[in-house]
This record gives structure tokens, C-alpha cells and sequence, in this order.
């Protein structure tokens, strides 16, 4: 297998407190979608931060294309992987071209600005989310969901590789949710896209979704198939309660607790 | 498609430099006009005591007021864009109450001397204003977020303590350094000749230029830390050059023209709105739109009510303070206050 990504025994702890990413060894395959769940706290977002070279672990290594990420200028490693904050909130009006645009910037050397080309590329991505209608728009104006897929159209503009989305479609309509993965599908199987994305949607996962990890308190607790992790047994365990049930209706998984 | 309305980056940038350069002649000349003696051309020719007033007092006047306006407020856009705080500016994070306080020591002291060419005052005063912003930095952030409120707050606080300090300073030190601190306390911009200015220019041109090189970063920081560092910025650098070099426009300007207030504050403000958010915009346009907004304040202070002079502080806090209370009210435009 072809591993895009890659976490080898990694640890993190923040300043001088206990490890948040213990002993972690994950591997996304290249051109899978791949969730990432598991309770709040349990590292998710930490770990996504870490591929996205925000964070280093003091432990074990991150790797990228089979380099090691630490030592991949970090320009180079942003024409590869587009990266999706938690939230995005602006202090500035921006408009949301300007954010988009800014995804080309690895792209653009420092003296220049973006050209017709990297414009071009700034409304295709806009148009990929179905977004194109705000560009001309002040980010401070939108509603959290719209800051969001506009954050997605931005990684996008970045033309990567690899996006890792930590919980996109948390401010997302039921509508706009399954537009998301639907467009992530769409690019996996049009342009090998790879893409990790946290998430607390499970129902979203199953049928789209190629791969599962599953973290709890900071470790690995299960990986697999949608079919094989999203299950009662394996469920209760990751989230730590014994009410989740599950129930495959029409290729779908239902999840709920109890 | 309605994105097509907004013109390219680059019609932008050089729109706004064309337009604040012609500005800024038209300022600079009317200051050089303007005063209790009008310029006139042909007694610059003949009569010697004109020469002297105009190139020796009015010339690096107008000049001193520009290089002062233009540093601080290309230090406050570039610290509203660091700190993703449109209320951020020098005056306001403390940095230049720490300037004075270093300032204000130099002078108590009689550090009149240089080492190696700089004059300890500035060394003193750039000392304060890095101290005054790292400690400001250190208190708001929590991890990987800046607290919008706690950075305020501590600005405000270590502004109440350096001006505590600067008034200790005065009381201790003799009568006449304690009047030399409050003269340049009030803020003038009053030079005779130009060694001030070009000892002023060595550290002034040099910081601009890096400010520049970082706008790209500094456009990307201004829009979350976390997606600039995504997109290749290397933040913990950024902001140490930052500082730096903010430090070292706000202690230079300081040292020299006292604590001029809201110049970092009103200016990057009046650029966005003309010219629009653009970091690499915002920059060199708060350069020209400072340099030309002092000069003219400066050109109020000296002729309204001639031949008695306003402090130019004074006039900047006149006109600053309601802008920033204005800015205030509209706060809810800002999602991060």
C-alpha cells in the first residue's frame, strides 16, 4: 500500500503537561478518504495539527510522501497539503477572494502578487464548493458555515495533494454537509485526492468514506473499514459509552446513543 | 461573475501608492509653505537668514514629522495584522510608554553620549518598547491564541505603570532634566540641521524594508495564525522580526518626537477603507498616508494659533481618540473582539 501520510510513534504533550498523542502509528493511504473520530479531548485535532506541520511531536516522526515532514521546506509542504482550521474567525473584512487567494501563496514569491492564473484557480476552487456567488463578499459578514467552506475553497486553491479538514461540517447545513463529502469523493476519484478529516458526523461516513481511525484518550483504539469500525461494540468502546448503537439501513450506518 | 468587479491586486497597490505620493508632495509642500514666515522663493535666494530658517528649521521639521508619522503607522498595521487586533498600535500596546520610560531614564541619567554613533536615548528607548511588548505578548497569549481582551488590557496597564515610572523618574531627577522630560513628554517635532534625521534614517529605512519583505506573512498571519502557518509562514519567526523591528520603530520615533498617540492606530484604519485589506497594500500605503497625516497635524500644531505652538500630540490624540472610540463602537464588525 501507498501510504501519503504518515504518524510513526508519535508523542505530543503541550508545554509540561501530560502527553495529549500517546504512542500514535497511523498511516493514510494515498488517494482514500480517511475520518478521524473519537470523544473531545482525545487528540484528534492535535494529531491533524501535526500532520499539517503545525506542531512537532517530541516523540517519533511525521512523515510526507515517504520524507520525513520536518524536513520539507514548509512552502513546498503547503503546495502538498491543504489544511482546514477548527474555526476560522477573521478580526479583518477581508473578502472572501482575498482569503482564497491566499491559498496560492506557496505558489507566489514574496515580492509578487497572485496573477490572472492563481485568480483563476481562486474562483475554480470557490466553484468546486459552490461558492463562487460570495467571493466578492466580506468574510466577517458570513455566517460560520459560509467561513467555512470558504476555509475548504482556500486548501483547495492550494491545489494539494492531501487535505486534512479537522471537522468541517460542524457549522455546516444537512444540505451543505453532504455537498462537502460529496465534493471530496468527487476530487478522490477524479484527481487521487487524499484526504483525513475529523469528524463527529459518523453518519456521514458510511458509504463515502474508505477508512476509519479511531482515537481515544490519545491512542490509536481502532482503525478499518466504515463496516468494521462503526460498530457497537468497537463504538462503545472509542466514546466510552456503553448506550451507542448502530444499525446499517440502505448501505448507510445510523448511529445514535441511547 | 460578481468576483470580476474587484480589480487585481497589483491595479490596487500601484493605485494607492500614485494617489498617497501625490498626496504626500501636496502636504509636504504646503507645510513647507505654510508657517509664521511664508515661504517665498526669492528671498530663499537672496536674504541668508531666510536660507537658515527654511533648510536649517522648516526643511528637517517637515521631514522629521513625515519619517515619525510614516513609522508609526507601518508599525501599527503591521502589529493590528500580528496580533489579528484592529485596535492593536503601538500607543495602545504599551510599546510606546515602554519607549518612554527608557527614554525618560536616559535623559534623568545625562546619557547624552552615543556608542558607536547612536545616541543612548534611542538605545534606551528601544530597549523599553521591546520590554513593554514582550511582556504585553507573553500575557495575552494562551497557547496558540492571542486573547483579544487580555491584550488590550495589558497595554492598558503597562501604559498606567510607564507612565507612573516616567513621572517617578521626573520627580527624582533634578529640576532641569525633569522639564527636558516633560517637554519631551508633550511630543515635538521641533530639529535643527539633520544629523538627527539621518542618525534616525540608519535604523528607520532598514526596519521599513524588512516590514515590506514581510508583508506577504503578515497578510497571511492577519488571517489566523494557524492557516498562515498551513501555507508555508513561519510564524515563530515572523513574529520575532516583527517585534523587533516594531521595537525599533517605536523607540527610534519615541526617543526623538516623545509619545505620539493614535498615528498607529487612525492611519492603517484610513487605508483599509480606501484601498481595501491587503496586507502588502496596507504597508507601504500607512507609510505615505502617516508620513503625509503628521506632516499635516504638524503643519495645524505650528500655524493655528501662530506664533504660540501646539504640541502635535495633542493634535493627533484630538483627532485619534474619537476615531479609536468610533472604531470601538463599530466593534461588532470585527468578529475577533
Amino acid at each position: 500500500m501507498n501510504y501519503l501520510l504518515e504518524a510513526r510513534a508519535v508523542e505530543f504533550r503541550y508545554h509540561n503537561g501530560p502527553p495529549v498523542i500517546r504512542g500514535v502509528s497511523v498511516a493514510v493511504p494515498r488517494g482514500k478518504l480517511c475520518a478521524l473520530i473519537g470523544s473531545n479531548g482525545c487528540g484528534k485535532s492535535t494529531l491533524v495539527r501535526m500532520f499539517a506541520g503545525l506542531l512537532v511531536p517530541q516523540k517519533g516522526e511525521m512523515y510526507l510522501g515517504g520524507a520525513r515532514l520536518s524536513e520539507i521546506p514548509r512552502r513546498e509542504a503547503a503546495k502538498q497539503v491543504g489544511y482546514v482550521p477548527q474555526s476560522s474567525q477573521l478580526a479583518f473584512p477581508f473578502t472572501v477572494l482575498e482569503v482564497v487567494l491566499t491559498g496560492r501563496s506557496p505558489y507566489t514569491s514574496r515580492f509578487r502578487f497572485e496573477n490572472q492564473l492563481d485568480r483563476g484557480r481562486a474562483l475554480q476552487a470557490l466553484e468546486a464548493v459552490h461558492a463562487a456567488h460570495l467571493a466578492s463578499r466580506r468574510v466577517t459578514e458570513l455566517s460560520g458555515g459560509e467561513r467555512q467552506i470558504v476555509a475548504v475553497a482556500r486548501a483547495l486553491a492550494q491545489e494539494p495533494h492531501c487535505l486534512l479538514l479537522d471537522e468541517p461540517s460542524a457549522a455546516l447545513d444537512l444540505k451543505h454537509r453532504a455537498t462537502l463529502v460529496r465534493t471530496l469523493a468527487a476530487m478522490r476519484d477524479s484527481q487521487n485526492l487524499t484526504a483525513l478529516v475529523v469528524t463527529h458526523d459518523l453518519h456521514l461516513i458510511d458509504p463515502v468514506f474508505d477508512h476509519i481511525f479511531a482515537l481515544r484518550g490519545g491512542e490509536l483504539a481502532a482503525e478499518g473499514k466504515p463496516a468494521d469500525v462503526l460498530t457497537d461494540s468497537v463504538l462503545a468502546d472509542v466514546y466510552d459509552d456503553p448506550f451507542v448503537r448502530t444499525r446499517r439501513i440502505e448501505g448507510r450506518t445510523m448511529i445514535w446513543s441511547n | 461573475m460578481a468576483a470580476i468587479a474587484q480589480p487585481a491586486t497589483s491595479a490596487r497597490f500601484w493605485r494607492s501608492l500614485a494617489i498617497l505620493t501625490l498626496l504626500l508632495a501636496l502636504f509636504a509642500l504646503l507645510a513647507l509653505w505654510a508657517g509664521g514666515r511664508k515661504l517665498d522663493l526669492q528671498a530663499l535666494e537672496t536674504d541668508p537668514v531666510a536660507r537658515v530658517l527654511f533648510f536649517r528649521l522648516r526643511l528637517p521639521r517637515v521631514i522629521m514629522a513625515g519619517l515619525v508619522g510614516s513609522s508609526l503607522a507601518v508599525a501599527g498595521a503591521a502589529l493590528q495584522a500580528l496580533f489579528r487586533n484592529p485596535l492593536a498600535d503601538p500607543a495602545t500596546l504599551g510599546v510606546s510608554g515602554g519607549g518612554a520610560v527608557g527614554a525618560a531614564l536616559a535623559i534623568a541619567f545625562g546619557w547624552g553620549e552615543r556608542v558607536t554613533g547612536v545616541p543612548v536615548v534611542f538605545i534606551m528607548a528601544f530597549g523599553g518598547a521591546l520590554a513593554a511588548f514582550l511582556l504585553v505578548h507573553r500575557i495575552s497569549r494562551s497557547g496558540s491564541l492571542l486573547l483579544p481582551g487580555a491584550l488590550l488590557l495589558a497595554g492598558v496597564v503597562v501604559n498606567l505603570i510607564a507612565s507612573a515610572a516616567v513621572l517617578t523618574i521626573q520627580y527624582v531627577t533634578d529640576a532641569s532634566r525633569a522639564l527636558q522630560i516633560l517637554r519631551w513628554i508633550i511630543g515635538s517635532l521641533d530639529v535643527i540641521g539633520f544629523d538627527t534625521i539621518w542618525r534616525m534614517l540608519i535604523f528607520l529605512i532598514p526596519c521599513w524594508l524588512v516590514l515590506f519583505a514581510f508583508a506577504r506573512d503578515l497578510h497571511l498571519l492577519a488571517m489566523g495564525e494557524d492557516s498562515a502557518g498551513a501555507l508555508g509562514v513561519n510564524v515563530a519567526r515572523c513574529e520575532v522580526v516583527v517585534h523587533l523591528v516594531c521595537s525599533l520603530l517605536v523607540g527610534v520615533t519615541v526617543a526623538v518626537g516623545g509619545a505620539i498617540a493614535f498615528v498607529g492606530l487612525i492611519v492603517p484604519h484610513a487605508v483599509r477603507m480606501l484601498f481595501g485589506e491587503d496586507l502588502r497594500i496596507v504597508l507601504p500605503s500607512s507609510l505615505l498616508l502617516g508620513a503625509a497625516f503628521l506632516i499635516a497635524a504638524d503643519t495645524v500644531a505650528r500655524t493655528l494659533l501662530d506664533p504660540n505652538e501646539l504640541p502635535v500630540g495633542a493634535i493627533t490624540a484630538l483627532l485619534g481618540g474619537p476615531a479609536f472610540l468610533w472604531l470601538l463602537h463599530r466593534r461588532q464588525r470585527y468578529s475577533a473582539l
